[in-house]
């Protein structure tokens, strides 16, 4: 039994105001609306009549949502309803060049690939057949080495700033570095690369490992800062909890700050890699290209996926039509590779983040 | 071996603030202490300066003597690191490690500090401790299970259940029950009369009830005003405290008129 204490009643004004009723278009109309204007775009891109026509056509068809909304709705529906249409439009725009070149990639260079073209090299290939296995091992290697100089020095520098810095001055001028350095132009890091491995091999070097350096100038400050956001995720009651323990500093940053912002480091390293695996005009410089496979990464040129589907594209050869297909096969294979990179990303973040069970 | 702390002329800084000043207090070995008073008084910042986690803030200093066991906590030579091994601390909010299970928690003092321990002498550890704080048997079918799965009270358990675990002789207790339900915050007051028989505990609270339901001593911290020191005003006996206090204000705070 529950007792309901009561305040003395005062007389309270009430409003008569009733609630406004108003009308609504049928919720399926829209869909449909939203499905023709789809099928406009689509229609536009697969039949001749054009992407930009169908496009138009779509955002018409759209249109006619919002025109009747204010119509039958009123003034504060029919807004809400443009400007979802704008953020749709928003969208659409954003993802018809990532569809574009993901089904151009597709299309010319599926027909090119087989066991073939992933088995052999290019070397005393002339025509048609031949491959670009010189070119993945070359990238599988110089973003291999790319990588095991960038992680360290990156996530050191990412401690220290969240660990040890205490926002001294000198964290400061790191970050603004490392700001600047994310902004550095692929060729200059290149041209880096080429000029310090000058002052140890002498002019005209290539190298391997040079192109690594380039890639490690590139992926160093995505690392740092990837790092650092995560340790930053960190909730400090952690730190504080293994240091009442009596847990040396050091201990805790390897025991308990890493391993729960694991999934979150290694998800940006992923995607740093990504980044890196396709850039082309460093390793154009320090790499160059070649038609046989190279182990090597501290002897002589070393083919990778970028540079051989630009020298491919550039220097055809007569007929120039196989080489432009193999261009178009290393293409495909880098943008699976770089989706395969992302996958894993997502992955390994699921994997590895802390859990919640019960 | 629990061990009495005295404290002697403690002032405390954040930077250039000077946040509680002059206190000298004896806390008493196997007994619990509270630390009561207003918000900012520094009751907090004194209790973390107790087993130097104070300083871990940029900036946050330490003047004067606190000695335990024969020691200066503050002298130079002392390791914040060996400070801590002695005196364990518990939260206001529950925080077990998230990548570890039950298990690993309890035994993350040890373990952290590279201590190796038989898979034996390691469950022992873990009952014992477990036990000791009341979790055992509502976990221990799922010792394997993260501990952050737990509710908020056993969390809370759990925690202390790690700060026993590395055997420290002093626990200092920051608000342990105010992120807490009532049920849970009575078990944790049990747990705490039972670890008072091996343990020095110092315990701050918001809430003056569990003050007097929980300790012997009790120490009321106040400030003059917005951005003045806190200072000890007063402390003694928990009952002589409540029932007979010297000073207006302690008597004005304990009666709810401010605070």
């Amino acid at each position: 039994m529950t007792t309901t204490l009561e305040r003395p009643q005062k007389d309270q004004p009430t409003s008569d105001r009733p609630f406004k009723q108003s009308k609504r278009i049928p919720a399926g109309s829209v869909w449909v609306v939203w499905t023709l204007a789809g099928l406009a775009l689509v229609t536009g891109f697969v039949t001749d009549l054009g992407g930009a026509k169908g496009f138009g056509l779509a955002w018409l068809i759209a249109a006619s949502i919002p025109a009747m909304s204010f119509a039958v709705e009123g003034r504060r529906k029919a807004t809400d309803r443009f400007v979802t249409l704008l953020v749709v439009t928003a969208f659409t725009v954003a993802v018809i060049p990532l569809v574009s070149i993901i089904s151009t990639v597709f299309a010319k260079g599926f027909p090119v690939m087989s066991s073939e073209f992933f088995t052999s090299s290019m070397r005393n290939v002339v025509g048609e057949g031949g491959g670009i296995n010189h070119a993945i091992v070359g990238t599988l290697i110089i973003t291999g080495l790319a990588t095991i100089i960038s992680v360290p020095i990156g996530l050191f520098a990412a401690i220290y700033l969240v660990e040890y810095s205490e926002d001294s001055r000198t964290a400061h001028g790191l970050r603004f570095l490392v700001d600047v350095m994310t902004g550095i132009p692929s060729i200059v890091a290149g041209l880096f690369a080429y000029a310090l491995f000058v002052l140890f091999f002498g002019e005209g070097v290539r190298m391997g490992l040079g192109g690594a350096v380039a890639l490690s100038v590139l992926m160093i400050p995505v690392v740092i800062r990837s790092s650092e956001e995560m340790l930053k995720l960190v909730p400090n009651e952690l730190r504080e909890a293994s240091w009442a323990l009596g847990v040396p500093r050091w201990r805790t940053i390897l025991k308990v700050v890493l391993p729960t912002a694991l999934a979150g480091i290694v998800t940006g390293v992923t995607l740093a890699i990504a980044r890196v695996i396709g850039e082309t005009a460093p390793l154009l410089i320090i790499a160059g290209i070649t038609d046989s496979v190279n182990t090597n990464p501290l002897e002589g040129r070393m083919a990778t996926l970028p540079v051989f589907a630009y020298s491919a594209m550039m220097n055809p050869g007569v007929p120039p039509e196989p080489s432009i297909a193999r261009a178009w096969g290393a293409a495909l294979t880098l943008l699976i590779i770089v989706m395969a990179l992302n996958l894993i990303a997502r992955l390994i973040s699921a994997f590895f983040s802390p859990s919640k069970g019960r | 071996m629990a061990h009495q702390i005295e404290v002697s002329n403690l002032n405390i800084y954040y930077g250039d603030f000077l946040a509680v000043e002059d206190v000298n207090i004896t806390i008493e070995a196997r007994s619990v202490t509270a630390f009561i008073g207003p918000s900012g008084c520094g009751k907090s910042t004194f209790l973390r300066s107790l087993n130097r986690m104070h300083e871990e803030i940029k900036g946050a200093r330490v003047e004067g003597k606190v000695m335990s066991n024969g020691h200066n906590l503050y002298d130079s030579a002392m390791d914040p690191v060996d400070v801590r091994r002695q005196i364990g601390m518990v939260f206001q909010r529950p925080n077990p490690f998230p990548t570890m299970s039950i298990e690993q928690n309890v035994l993350a003092g040890p373990r952290l500090n590279n201590k190796r321990l038989k898979k034996s002498v390691a469950d022992d550890l873990v009952e014992q401790s477990l036990t000791r704080s009341g979790l055992w048997n509502e976990v221990k079918d799922r010792l394997n299970k993260p501990g952050s799965g737990l509710s908020g009270g056993q969390q809370q358990r759990l925690c202390i259940a790690r700060a026993i675990a590395v055997e420290p002789d002093v626990l200092l207790m920051d608000e342990p029950c105010s992120a807490l339900d009532p049920i849970s915050t009575s078990v944790i007051e049990d747990l705490i009369h039972q670890l008072k028989d091996d343990y020095t505990i110092a315990i701050v609270t918001h809430n003056m009830q569990q003050a007097a339901r929980v300790s012997d001593n009790t120490a009321f911290f106040n400030l003059d005003g917005v951005g003045k020191p806190g200072r000890l005003i007063e402390h003694g006996p928990t009952e002589i405290l409540f029932s007979t206090p010297s000073n207006p204000a302690t008597e004005a705070y304990i009666q709810g008129r401010f605070g």
